[in-house]
Formats: structure tokens, C-alpha cells, sequence
């Protein structure tokens, strides 16, 4: 698996061909262009996706979620493999 | 399912704890449509020949896609049957794609001429995967009827000519096609598609040949080798009896009845899994109050399904975290119980159990639309089988 250097004070936005679906464990993250599924493994990554829009930079929803800073790198690592599988865009 | 993850706080093993509770909606959902054929596979796991009367109409299948919609279930693979052979199959396909659940469908290629493969080559959020059991026509015909192979290829080409992009071509691993891997890879190849290789159950018409179709012991291990070797070959997660070998094989790695799978068939009633069409395994039906939605979320025997099973006789084998004992299907429609060994364990350790039971004392699958007075195709033996690709 290869990292995307991800870039956490741009803005970004949850992708308009993906469809979130709630699950216990987060959500499924549907790609009706690629149509490729992928896993959203804690609830508060979800919470992140669907603030991303609304805030200028990724670290801006991180917040927002109530992550702490020190949390911040492991999300990094998740919204990076997101934005590889083109869950989630630069806006 | 073969799925990226992301947000990896937690281990995948919790992850899989989370599969085995269930989900919100099936990921991998089968719909077949219609009993209907034109061909008389002898290994059809629905038994399938003749339309149902009671089958959906146009208009509940409608409700039933906009249910899925609501479940944000994002495709579904369907079946048969023959499902193009309902005259309202490419209406049903468009109100579906139009309603956000694709489309997978598997066809034998029989109503798949020029015109409709432009017209699939219009639409987009289709998937079609054409299906063959032989890389040459001796080996396929033998299994799905004379004619079949010549068919399937036709139907490949008009894909193809119309520039439909990169279709699948779905192949049913067994004794006698085991060793033409590499001619169906070739096959796929040079039509730009991706192939998929999946299990034989014991199911529908398959619990009468099984015995003889299923691969050999040192067959499993040659296909498991292949597999690893080949990450791009899909696989419907269906040989994950194999990763006892070692390394597990891309997937999800559990049976997934009722938890990420289950099937409607075409009269609507619900199953764990496209394999068991038995009533043991019906959860309920899409007409009754509630629908789809409510089968799947509170039906007695999926819920059962979601909870934690005991390991039984596997319990004290070192590879039940690899296999997780294997398929639920193959050990009822073998006789086997189903807290133990797979009847196709790399370990040998189904075969004891196997042995001892004798075809007649299994389970028989229910729902048969088998044809009557109808010839059978033969089943050739594997020693007189070519193994070169037809070219």
C-alpha cells in the first residue's frame, strides 16, 4: 500500500459520486464512478467526511470533530488512503 | 467483496467481528429474476428450466429495487435463471441504474446480440459477466449444453465490437476445467475482460453431481497457487476453504450468509446465500408486510446467523482463524454439520465425515425449476478432456 502525501490544511469535500452508508462499525463508502467499496472504520472518521465540506481545511473539520491534535497524524494516514481511492477530493 | 479500507485505528480482526454481527444492508446482494432458461446446466445452483408463476412482476421488482434505493444497497448481481429472458429485463435494468443500485447480471449471452450490446455499452453503471465452464467448447458443452460455448463467445464479441469496455467472464471451477486456468486467463486477456473463477457448491442440480465435478484434493492446491499468483482474478471471495494452504487470498475471508450476503429469488422469497435454496435457509419474502428491509433486519434465522457460531469440531484446528471452517452451503448440501470441516478442507478433515454419508441421506435442495424430458448434457471424463485453449 503506497501514502499519498496528504495535505491536512487544504479544503477537501466528501466526492458527489460516493454514497455513505451507516454501519455499526462507521460506514461503507460507495464510489459509483469507480465502483469501488470502501471501508470507514470509526464512526468519528465518519463524522470528519461529512464536515470536510463545510470547513476550509481538513484539519478545520478535524476540529470540529473533536479530534484531538495528537490524533490528527493517524487521520491523516486514513483521509490519505480515502483521497487515494478518490473517496474524498481537494476543492 | 474485495474492498479498500480506510481509517485504520482498529484491527482488521475487529473489523471481521463486525462483518460476522451483520450490516446495516447486504453488500453483495443476488436477485434472480426468473426460473426461466435456455440452457440446462448440470451443475445450476438453482436448478433452474422453467419460469415460476409466481414469480415478481414488473411492477413488484420495481418496489423491491426502490426499497434497495432506500437500504442505499449500491448494486446488485443478477440472475437466474436466464434473466434476460424476462421480457422486461432491460426495463427493470434501466428503473434500476436510474434509481442508484447497479447492475451486475450474469447471462449465458443468449439475448445478447449487437443491439444489445450497444445498448448496454450506453448505459453507464452496468456490469455483465458472461459465463462459461470450459475454455473450449468440448469441455464447456459438456457441462452447459451443446451450443453454449459458441454462444458465450458470441456474446463476448458483440461486447467487445461495441466497445463495451472491460466485461467479466465468470467461470465455475471444477474437475475437468481445473487445468485450462491459464486458457480462460488468455480467453480473458484478449477480450480486455477480467475473469472470475468461483466455487462449485453442491447446490440446486449440483447436489447430484458434486461428487464427481468438484476438484481433487491436489486440484485445490494447484488452484490455490494460481490464485495467489494472480491478485487481479476476481474471485466472489468464494474460495476462502482454501487459505488454510497459507497466506489468506484477497477477501473477506468468512462466510458471509446473512451477514453480507443473501439472495432474493425470483418468486421473492429471501435466503442466507445464493447457494442455499433450502427452506431451512428461507428468512422470508419481499411481498410480505415490511419487505426486503424488514426481512433482513429482523429475521429470526439471519439474526441467528449474526451471532457468534461455535467452531465445533474445528475448534481445536490451528487454521479455523484462515478458513473459519468454510462454506455453510457445501457442508448442509454434503451432510455435513455445520459446526465442522468444510467437505472440501485442505486439511483432509472433512473427509471422514464425508465418507460416511451416502447421497441420498443429504439434504435436497428445494426450489427446483428443472425441465423434464430433456437430455441432459453428458459428462465426459477427465482423461479424455483437451487441455489447450481453442484458438
Amino acid at each position: 500500500m503506497h501514502h499519498v502525501a496528504f495535505d491536512l490544511f487544504r479544503a477537501y469535500r466528501l466526492s458527489p459520486a460516493v454514497s455513505l452508508r451507516a454501519e455499526p462499525f462507521g460506514a461503507l463508502a460507495y464510489h459509483f464512478g469507480t465502483r469501488r467499496l470502501s471501508l470507514v472504520k470509526s464512526p468519528e472518521l465518519v463524522t470528519v467526511l461529512r464536515l470536510l465540506d463545510s470547513h476550509d481545511s481538513a484539519a478545520g473539520a478535524l476540529d470540529a470533530a473533536g479530534v484531538p491534535i495528537r490524533q490528527r497524524a493517524r487521520y491523516a494516514v486514513a483521509l490519505a488512503a480515502l483521497a487515494d481511492s478518490e473517496v474524498i477530493g481537494a476543492r | 467483496m474485495r474492498a479498500d479500507t480506510a481509517g485504520q485505528p482498529r484491527r482488521t480482526a475487529a473489523l471481521t467481528e463486525q462483518f460476522k454481527a451483520g450490516l446495516a444492508a447486504p453488500i453483495c446482494l443476488t436477485w434472480e429474476l426468473t426460473y426461466a432458461c435456455n440452457l440446462a446446466c448440470v451443475h445450476c445452483l438453482s436448478a433452474s428450466g422453467r419460469r415460476d408463476p409466481r414469480e415478481l412482476s414488473t411492477a413488484e421488482c420495481m418496489r423491491v429495487v426502490d426499497e434497495l434505493e432506500r437500504m442505499q444497497v449500491f448494486y446488485a448481481n443478477i440472475g437466474g435463471g436466464e434473466p434476460t429472458l424476462r421480457p422486461d429485463f432491460w426495463d427493470l435494468l434501466d428503473y434500476s441504474v436510474a434509481h442508484h443500485v447497479g447492475i451486475k447480471f450474469s447471462t449465458n449471452g443468449v439475448r445478447l446480440d449487437k443491439r444489445a450490446a450497444q445498448r448496454l455499452a450506453r448505459t453507464g453503471y452496468v456490469d455483465v459477466q458472461i459465463s462459461i465452464d470450459g475454455a473450449t467448447a468440448e469441455v464447456n458443452d459438456a457441462v452447459r449444453g451443446i451450443g453454449s460455448f459458441a454462444m458465450a463467445r458470441r456474446a463476448m464479441d458483440a461486447l467487445a465490437e461495441a466497445g463495451f469496455g472491460e466485461f467479466k467472464i465468470s467461470i465455475v471451477v471444477t474437475r475437468h476445467n481445473v487445468s485450462q486456468l491459464d486458457a480462460f486467463k488468455q480467453i480473458a486477456d484478449e477480450y480486455g475482460a477480467r475473469l472470475r473463477v468461483t466455487r462449485l457448491r453442491p447446490s440446486g442440480r449440483a447436489a447430484d453431481c458434486w461428487d464427481d465435478l468438484h476438484p481433487t484434493a491436489a486440484q485445490q492446491r494447484l488452484l490455490y497457487d494460481w490464485l495467489c499468483a494472480r491478485p487481479d482474478v476476481l474471485t466472489g471471495d468464494s474460495f476462502f476453504h482454501l487459505s488454510a494452504f497459507g497466506s489468506p487470498l484477497p477477501g473477506l475471508n468468512l462466510c458471509g450468509a446473512g451477514r453480507v450476503v443473501c439472495l432474493i429469488d425470483p418468486v421473492g422469497d429471501v435466503y442466507a446465500c445464493p447457494f442455499v435454496l433450502h427452506e431451512q435457509f428461507r428468512a422470508g419474502n419481499v411481498r410480505q408486510p415490511g419487505g426486503f428491509a424488514r426481512v433482513w433486519r429482523e429475521s429470526e434465522l439471519l439474526r441467528r446467523l449474526r451471532e457468534p457460531a461455535s467452531a465445533g469440531a474445528c475448534a481445536s484446528c490451528g487454521q479455523f482463524d484462515a478458513c473459519q471452517g468454510g462454506c455453510m452451503a457445501a457442508k448442509f448440501f454434503t451432510g455435513l454439520p455445520l459446526d465442522g470441516p468444510d467437505p472440501e478442507c485442505v486439511l483432509g478433515h472433512g473427509q471422514p465425515e464425508l465418507a460416511s454419508t451416502c447421497l441420498p441421506d443429504r439434504p435436497r435442495p428445494s426450489a427446483g425449476h428443472s425441465r423434464t424430458g430433456r437430455a441432459a448434457p453428458v459428462l465426459i471424463p477427465a482423461d479424455r478432456i483437451a487441455t489447450r485453449a481453442a484458438t
